[in-house]
Parts: structure tokens; C-alpha cells; sequence
């Protein structure tokens, strides 16, 4: 591998064509998008190849910091009530019955 | 992250509207968060998780056994989202992305080890930047790469599941995930050469270690 520092396009460093294939994975590779024998032949590349391996390390890493720093939201549990409420008039009212709670007064009929 | 929902194995129990609302319940926090991040606002999230949860109880028999049940109200929200938030909020359609390069805070920062090497101990990728400016990073975004980077990388849908949601085919999908990342850290490295965090690292450095 040299360091030539006119890089194919896209690409972070001088690399091998298997490199270059590689490279051209990391999104789907950690997106989880690739088939299975696809997964495994990048796997073994980058298990050999640690210029790549950085790569891929580097970017996982970015999309954990990007998940973590987005779930940080605190979730107000005044809407679950709101909508468990909302769910059981719909309920009550889509079948047609009236929650009278085993024995409470009998239905008369007007 | 999680990239798998929960999957129903019993008919009688799909068949039970009473139940999917249970089903349902545990999904609201990601569905807020989502929420929140789409309309800026703690009020308008709230009603389009309402919303999204009275649609989806309704439409429960179009929902299709077997298949994911979070994805599914991911597809109700997004699409609540589009047809009655985005046109009363936001411009439909912004500007296109400039083009950044690939591995753009890669290749400015040099890796996991040069971050650590570089700054203090116990400084990580993770304590670079605050949660604000991720946050911020991403509200950047012209609105369509925007949806799919909130799909994808913090609710973890796959890009089918996504190209579903945003009515978009795959490839498209793809391609506004990947310019849309770009876009991200390239707003990110922004953040951090504002506070001075990283040097602007000159681009002779970027070979290979």
C-alpha cells in the first residue's frame, strides 16, 4: 500500500481495489443493509486491513455519538395519559357498550 | 441502536384492537422524539404522536400481520407529519445540498486514535460535540435529508421501511442518507473549528497512518 496522496475519489487513503470495494460499503455495511455473504467478505477485509478498519471504526462510532446525543428527549407523560384516554372513549364507543363495571346498574333501554 | 420491532405471533392477539394499543404504548417516547425533532415544537409533537396513535387504532386492519409494528406507526407519523405539519411549518422543498466529500470529519480529525491522541484523556469522538449541536446539525438539513437521516440513524428504520415512509424508491433513499451525513459532519467539524476544539487539520495529513 502506498501513500500516495492522490486518493481515488472518495476515498480516504491510497488503497488496495479490494480496499476500494470495501469503502464503498461502509453505509450499508453499518446500516446493516448487506447480504450475509457480503457482510462477512467486508468483515474479513477489515479484519486485515486496519487503514479501512479506522474507516469503518470511526464512522460507527459517529452514528452511536449521533444516536445517543438525539435520544436525550425527556417524554412527557401527561400525552401517554392523554392518548390511553383517548383510546379507551374510542374503544368504549367503536363497540358499542357502556363500562358499567360488572355491578353497577343495569342498561334500561329508552 | 435497534433496528428490529417487535413482530406479533399471534393472530388472535393482532386481531384485538385492545391489544395493539398496548402493543403500541411502548413505542410513544421514540415516536415523541421523532416528533419533536420534525416539528420543533413540544406542543405540535404532542399532537401529532396523538394524532398518529387515534390514525393508527382506526386503520388497524390495514395494518399487515407479521410485520413490524414500530415501522408501521414510524410510516403513520412521518406521513401525518408531511401532509398536515411540514406545509404549515416549513418550505416543502429547500435548497439542495452543496457537495462535501467523502469521510469529511474522518478525514479532517484522522481517526479514533488522533481524537484521543489529540485531546485530553478522557476526551471521545462522544464528548466532542454536545447534544445541542448534533441536534442542530441535523435540523440543518434541507427537510427531505433531514427525514431520512432522523429515520435512519436515530430511529434505526431500515431503508426499506424508509423508502416506504417517505414514498421514495430506494436508491433515492440511499443517496439522500449518504449526502445528507456528509451535510452532518461537515456541520459538526463547522461546530467544533467554532469552538476551537479541533485545528483545521490541512489536507496533507490525511493519508494513511
Amino acid at each position: 500500500m502506498t501513500n500516495d496522496p492522490n486518493t481515488p475519489s472518495g476515498v480516504p487513503f491510497a488503497v488496495t481495489p479490494d480496499c476500494e470495494r470495501v469503502m464503498a460499503e461502509v453505509d450499508s455495511f453499518l446500516d446493516q443493509e448487506l447480504t450475509d455473504a457480503l457482510r462477512s467478505s467486508i468483515a474479513a477485509h477489515l479484519e486485515s486491513c486496519s487503514p479501512c478498519f479506522e474507516v469503518f471504526d470511526f464512522e460507527a462510532e459517529l452514528r452511536l455519538v449521533i444516536s445517543t446525543k438525539t435520544h436525550t428527549v425527556e417524554f412527557p407523560d401527561t400525552l401517554r395519559i392523554r392518548i390511553e384516554e383517548k383510546l379507551t372513549y374510542l374503544r368504549i364507543e367503536g363497540s358499542g357498550a357502556t363500562e358499567s363495571g360488572g355491578g353497577g346498574e343495569p342498561r334500561r333501554e329508552a | 441502536m435497534s433496528r428490529s420491532g417487535v413482530r406479533f405471533s399471534s393472530r388472535a392477539l393482532m386481531a384485538d384492537q385492545r391489544a395493539f394499543a398496548e402493543q403500541a404504548m411502548e413505542y410513544m417516547p421514540q415516536l415523541y422524539s421523532t416528533a419533536l425533532r420534525m416539528t420543533h415544537n413540544a406542543s405540535d409533537a404532542e399532537d401529532l404522536v396523538q394524532e398518529t396513535y387515534l390514525k393508527a387504532y382506526k386503520g388497524f386492519a390495514g395494518f399487515e400481520q407479521g410485520t413490524n409494528l414500530r415501522a408501521w406507526m414510524f410510516r403513520i407519523l412521518t406521513n401525518t407529519y408531511i401532509n398536515s405539519y411540514r406545509s404549515k411549518k416549513r418550505r416543502p422543498e429547500e435548497t439542495e445540498l452543496d457537495d462535501v466529500e467523502d469521510f469529511y470529519l474522518y478525514r479532517r480529525m484522522g481517526g479514533l486514535e488522533a481524537v484521543r491522541a489529540s485531546r485530553s484523556a478522557e476526551d471521545e469522538l462522544m464528548d466532542l460535540f454536545s447534544d445541542a449541536e448534533v441536534q442542530s446539525a441535523i435540523d440543518a438539513l434541507p427537510e427531505s435529508y433531514r427525514l431520512a437521516v432522523l429515520l435512519s440513524d436515530v430511529e434505526g428504520l431500515s431503508y426499506k421501511e424508509i423508502a416506504e415512509d417517505l414514498d421514495i424508491p430506494i436508491g433515492t433513499v440511499m443517496s439522500r442518507l449518504h449526502r445528507g451525513r456528509k451535510a452532518l459532519q461537515k456541520q459538526l467539524h463547522d461546530y467544533a473549528l467554532a469552538r476551537g476544539l479541533t485545528d483545521a487539520i490541512p489536507e496533507a495529513s490525511l493519508e494513511a497512518p
